[in-house]
């Protein structure tokens, strides 16, 4: 789950880290008072959930309360990459002696979360591990033991920072790191982390992300102190018809589950696809070999055939599908005639063909030769469990190339 | 608007004999785990709209004194 700038500010707030005294508007009179409080200049920012606020006039200096209030007039109008702004962030023009990088990221492949601190900040941290790696300090902590400020230490003193600016920043990498666990999130960032003028450290810009399955157990978080709604999911793009569409008829019927999804994708083999993971292991198998993919889907746990009849459906009615492949890579308790049942309907209803339409049926598992029984009566192309995931997908790649298999 | 085919796969034949028992009506309905059967007024009212959700499960088939009820797996013949 991502969160708005000034929800970031919030949390980096209630660890105990300091920010500069900002306002978060939703109208322009609003930021004209939030300027007047502040006292001077400001910087006024759209609060979206997208990166690039700068370059598509996102963000404006401005040196009076009237000229904030202009710029947030023009900015609480202005799509950014297809998001409308939630309101701004009306922040003082600090005085900045040296912008740093303060981060913690889960780490996939140590299964830990990693502390990252810069002397270089206000630009993207790969970009200055790449361009100045001996600028970039890294420390994994302990997913249970107690996190210590000589972690947070020893991270930044590898960036050859020293001094009162070693012990000031110091604490706030160790309240950051403690943040980014107990409020389970998988990115913590502070950047630019500012030293000003007095010597004082204070987070200029945050940015935060909770892992979404942590969600059900930060409710005090999310509730209480940033008054989340319940619904506020944080989707990163709207959802398309084709993805309510798909939603609404899993909703309807509490057999099995279906998903889907078309954000990116653009192909003409449309899929339906499932089963332990298999839905992603699929995706990549059909791209691997060449194929375009027209959706994501995920199909599993015994659906209804209305519900399998009403994935299919979906997936054929989208523009470019030429046919669909259905394919799940395990054997599961899904059924195999219920789905055959399902997809074959599909085709019918919408006057396909389904021996034309579906390039390969390849689902193994329970009530397998009743469903193979279906599949031949319409002339579907189909496999069982001696035939891999990835020759499956393959045989679907080539069908629709009109190039042998 | 595509159109919608019911009975496909499936199809219940209810023997004449028994189809307006009322007392087999309700057992039927309470039996069929995808509401195929109705106990209507006249008796057995077969759903049309919920043939092919049929698991096959031959409690129907059961619940009925032998040979009254009948699954047919229309993709067989």
């Amino acid at each position: 789950m991502r969160f708005y700038e000034f929800e970031a500010r919030k949390i980096v707030e209630l660890a105990g880290i300091p920010v500069t005294e900002y306002g978060f508007c939703t109208t322009a009179e609003q930021a004209r008072k939030a300027a007047e409080t502040i006292g001077g200049p400001v910087v006024v920012k759209s609060q979206v959930l997208s990166g690039g606020r700068m370059k598509a006039g996102g963000v404006k200096f401005a040196e009076t309360p009237d000229e904030a209030a202009e710029h947030a007039e023009a900015i609480l109008k202005l799509e950014i990459n297809g998001q409308m702004p939630r309101g701004v962030l009306v922040d003082p023009k600090a005085e900045v002696k040296q912008e740093y990088y303060a981060g913690v990221v889960w780490d996939g492949t140590a299964k830990r979360p990693l502390m990252l601190f810069s002397d270089i900040g206000g630009i993207d941290i790969e970009e200055v591990a790449e361009k100045h790696p001996d600028h970039v300090g890294r420390g994994h902590l302990s997913n249970l033991l107690p996190i210590s400020d000589f972690e947070a230490k020893q991270t930044i003193a590898a960036t050859g920072v020293t001094g009162s600016q070693l012990n000031r920043a110091t604490q706030v990498l160790a309240r950051l790191a403690r943040l980014f666990r107990d409020n389970d999130m998988i990115l913590a960032e502070i950047n630019p982390l500012a030293e000003l003028t007095d010597g004082s450290f204070v987070a200029l810009d945050a940015h935060m992300e909770m892992e979404n399955e942590a969600v059900g157990r930060q409710k005090a978080l999310l509730r209480r102190q940033l008054e989340i709604a319940a619904d506020d999911t944080r989707e990163p793009y709207e959802p398309s018809a084709f993805e309510r569409n798909v939603a609404a008829i899993d909703a309807a019927d509490h057999r099995g589950v279906i998903q889907g999804r078309d954000h990116g994708f653009q192909g003409n083999l449309g899929l339906v696809i499932g089963a332990g993971g298999g839905s992603l292991t699929l995706t990549d198998a059909v791209r691997s070999q060449g194929g375009k993919p027209a959706n994501y889907s995920e199909i599993g746990g015994n659906p209804s055939v209305a519900k399998a009849c009403g994935l299919a459906k979906q997936v054929l009615e989208k523009d470019g599908v030429e046919k669909i492949a259905v394919m799940m890579s395990i054997v599961s308790n899904t059924r195999v005639d219920i789905v055959a049942r399902g997809v074959i309907k599909a085709c019918l209803e919408l006057g396909r063909d389904p021996g034309e339409a579906i390039a390969i049926f390849r689902i193994p598992g329970a009530w397998e030769e009743e469903g193979f029984k279906i599949l031949e009566r319409y002339g579907v192309e189909y496999c069982d469990r001696s035939v891999s995931i990835w020759e499956a997908a393959g045989r679907a790649v080539a069908k629709i190339q009109g190039t042998p298999a | 608007m595509p159109k919608q085919l019911d009975k496909v796969f499936i199809d219940v034949e209810v023997d004449a004999s028994v189809a307006a028992d009322g007392a087999l009506a309700a057992k039927l309905e309470e039996v069929c785990p995808v509401d195929i059967f109705k106990a209507a007024e006249g008796g057995v009212e077969v759903v049309e709209g919920n043939l092919d959700e049929c698991v096959l499960c031959n409690l129907c088939v059961d619940a009925a004194p032998e040979g009254a009820v009948r699954v047919v797996k229309l993709y067989e013949r």
